[in-house]
Order: C-alpha cells, then sequence, then structure tokens
C-alpha cells in the first residue's frame, strides 16, 4: 500500500509490475509503478509531441 | 527447436500491451531484458546489455529512431526494424513509399509554409484534413471546412513554433461510413482486423473510438500485406478506409497499439509478435 502522490488516497499494488501505468481510483491521475518492493508510485510520463503508436 | 536468446523490450511505459508481451515471452520460456527508454544509455561501442533482438514499444518517435539506429550498430535485430519506424513515423515519408508502391491512399498534398499550406488545401478541396507529419493518436489533427477556416488553423499552427508545425500535410476528407478499419499485419500474416467507429471525423481508439471485430476479407489482407511490404514488414498496424472507389491505407503504424484489437477479436496479439520475434531471431 502507498498514496497517490495527486490526493493522498492509499492504493495497492495487486498484480502490477514496475513501469505499469494505471489510474488513481480516488482521484483519476494516470500512475505510473516507479518500484515494487517496496511499493512506490509517480505520477505517469506527460505525454509528448512525438509520441504515437 | 529453436536456440534460446534475450528478448531486449524497449518500451516507454507499461500498458496493457506491454504487459502481455511480458506474459507472452515468459509462457514461452523467453528471457527478457527490460530496457526503459528513459534510463538507458547508448556508448558508441555496445557495452553492458545483452538482448539478443530488440522489440520496440517506445511510444516516443525520436526516442525510438536512436535507439533502433544504436542497436542496429550494435548488430541486433530489431522489430520493427529502424528503417521501418522512420518510414512510418513520418507521414509524409510513408505516402511516399506507399505511392511508390502502388497502394491505394488518400489524396494527399504537402507544403512547407503557411502560405503553401493554403494553395494544398485550395488544391486538395475542403472539407480536408490537416495533420502534423509525426505523431498520432489524432493529435493536432484538424478537419478544415473552408479557406476562412484554413486561415485560422494555420495560424494557430504557425504560432506553435516547431518546425515541424510548419510542414503542413494536407489529405482529402474520405467519406468513409462512420467507421474505419485496422489490419494488424505480423509478418506475412494479418493475425486480426477490427472497425473502429467513433462521433468524432477521428475514429482512434485513444479518443474513444469503439472497436469492433471485423472479418479479414482476401481484399484487406492482400492491400494490409501490400502496405506493410511496401514499408518495409513486421509487426504493423495498416489503417484503411472504404472510400466511395474502393479501400484506401491511411496510416501505417510502426509500433501498434492492439489492447482495443485483443479484446474486440480474443485473438492473442501479443502471442503472435512474440511468435515473429522469436523467428526472426532464430533466423
Amino acid at each position: 500500500m502507498t498514496q497517490c502522490p495527486e490526493c493522498d488516497a492509499g492504493v495497492q499494488l495487486k498484480d502490477m509490475i514496475e513501469g505499469e501505468i494505471f489510474t488513481c481510483p480516488e482521484c483519476g491521475t494516470e500512475l505510473e509503478v516507479t518500484a515494487t518492493q517496496p511499493f512506490t508510485v509517480a505520477q505517469a510520463p506527460k505525454e509528448e509531441e512525438d509520441w504515437g503508436e | 527447436m529453436s536456440s534460446p536468446f534475450t528478448l531486449g523490450v524497449f518500451y516507454t511505459v507499461i500498458r496493457p500491451e506491454e504487459k502481455w508481451i511480458l506474459a507472452a515471452a515468459e509462457a514461452r520460456g523467453i528471457p527478457v531484458e527490460r530496457l526503459a527508454d528513459d534510463q538507458v544509455t547508448f556508448p558508441l561501442v555496445r557495452n553492458g546489455f545483452k538482448a539478443d533482438l530488440v522489440l520496440n514499444r517506445s511510444v516516443s518517435h525520436t526516442r525510438s529512431l536512436y535507439a533502433l539506429r544504436f542497436f542496429e550498430h550494435y548488430g541486433v535485430p530489431t522489430v520493427n526494424p529502424y528503417e521501418v519506424v522512420n518510414l512510418c513515423g513520418d507521414k509524409v515519408l510513408a505516402s511516399l513509399r506507399l505511392q511508390e508502391a502502388g497502394v491505394p491512399t488518400p489524396r494527399t498534398v504537402v507544403a512547407l509554409t503557411p502560405e503553401a499550406a493554403l494553395k494544398a488545401l485550395d488544391e486538395v478541396g475542403y472539407p480536408a484534413v490537416l495533420k502534423p507529419p509525426i505523431g498520432s493518436w489524432g493529435r493536432l489533427m484538424a478537419k478544415v471546412g473552408d479557406r476562412e477556416e484554413a486561415e485560422q488553423i494555420i495560424e494557430h499552427k504557425s504560432a506553435l513554433g516547431s518546425p515541424m508545425h510548419s510542414v503542413f500535410y494536407v489529405q482529402e476528407f474520405v467519406e468513409k461510413p462512420g467507421r474505419d478499419l485496422r489490419a494488424f499485419v505480423v509478418g506475412d500474416r494479418v493475425v486480426a482486423a477490427m472497425s473502429r467507429r467513433s462521433e468524432d471525423w477521428r475514429t482512434n481508439a485513444h479518443l474513444g473510438g469503439t472497436a469492433e471485430p471485423f472479418a479479414v476479407t482476401p481484399e484487406i489482407e492482400e492491400l494490409a500485406l501490400h502496405a506493410a511490404a511496401a514499408v518495409g514488414g513486421g509487426v504493423l498496424a495498416v489503417d484503411l478506409m472504404e472510400a466511395p472507389d474502393g479501400l484506401v491505407v491511411h496510416e501505417v503504424n510502426p509500433t501498434p497499439e492492439f489492447k482495443a484489437l485483443t479484446t474486440a477479436t480474443g485473438v492473442d496479439v501479443a502471442g503472435h509478435i512474440v511468435d515473429f520475434v522469436a523467428e526472426v531471431a532464430n533466423r
């Protein structure tokens, strides 16, 4: 369990892996798993102009 | 029996697609080296990474190009290769290649200054679509209804300042039946196809377009494989529109997403990609 950096809500690791993107269930901010042991998160990287498929 | 190899996955973030790819590799006993595009460094002489082949899943066109060129320099094959990503990631280069190969595409005119862009729009006729040459997910695309709108949009794009916003890729607005099609090519096969519908004129799944499975007709298969081969082949999502005179290819995506396609069709796209990558590694 850790906290969303945006709204401080508790978020759980579940079966996520490092680098995975997920949405904070409380505030909807897109977060990235930065480590799993211990579990840490940060805001997901912002989309840049040359990003795409 | 294939020989063991280490698969490098070069990525920006882990989305469902990348998670499925990692799981598919694990299920096949293929060791994976994760290469985060914001962490890896590239010396001129290969040093310290294990991958025998790299699957590019970076969403950044710039990072992809430099990294793929480095991997090529190190003698490591990549899916897709540098040249394929270079071509497909730039709509101007992709259109030229598709046209050279005889693949039907929407009528397109390119202009290199705001003044010429107005002329290009007049040549194509209204409504037209104005796209940045690089970038996707429907971002910064504009449907231009008439000359007045054209002048306003071009002024706004010029104000963005970047040299890439001074390259104007102008395309006819294709009257399509409220959907476009995506054929997912892996090697020499179309593994799945879907249609995308949207209230918006842009049908990108990223913008909330809804995906439905679509039967791969011989015509779609032939055209998608032709387009994929034209740009060099590999793992490619070929986007098609049903124009009044027949199918046209408007984009070939070199680092395609496939979450919506997998969900809509039930096809294990990630599994097909990893099988293809293993085949390339063992060539």
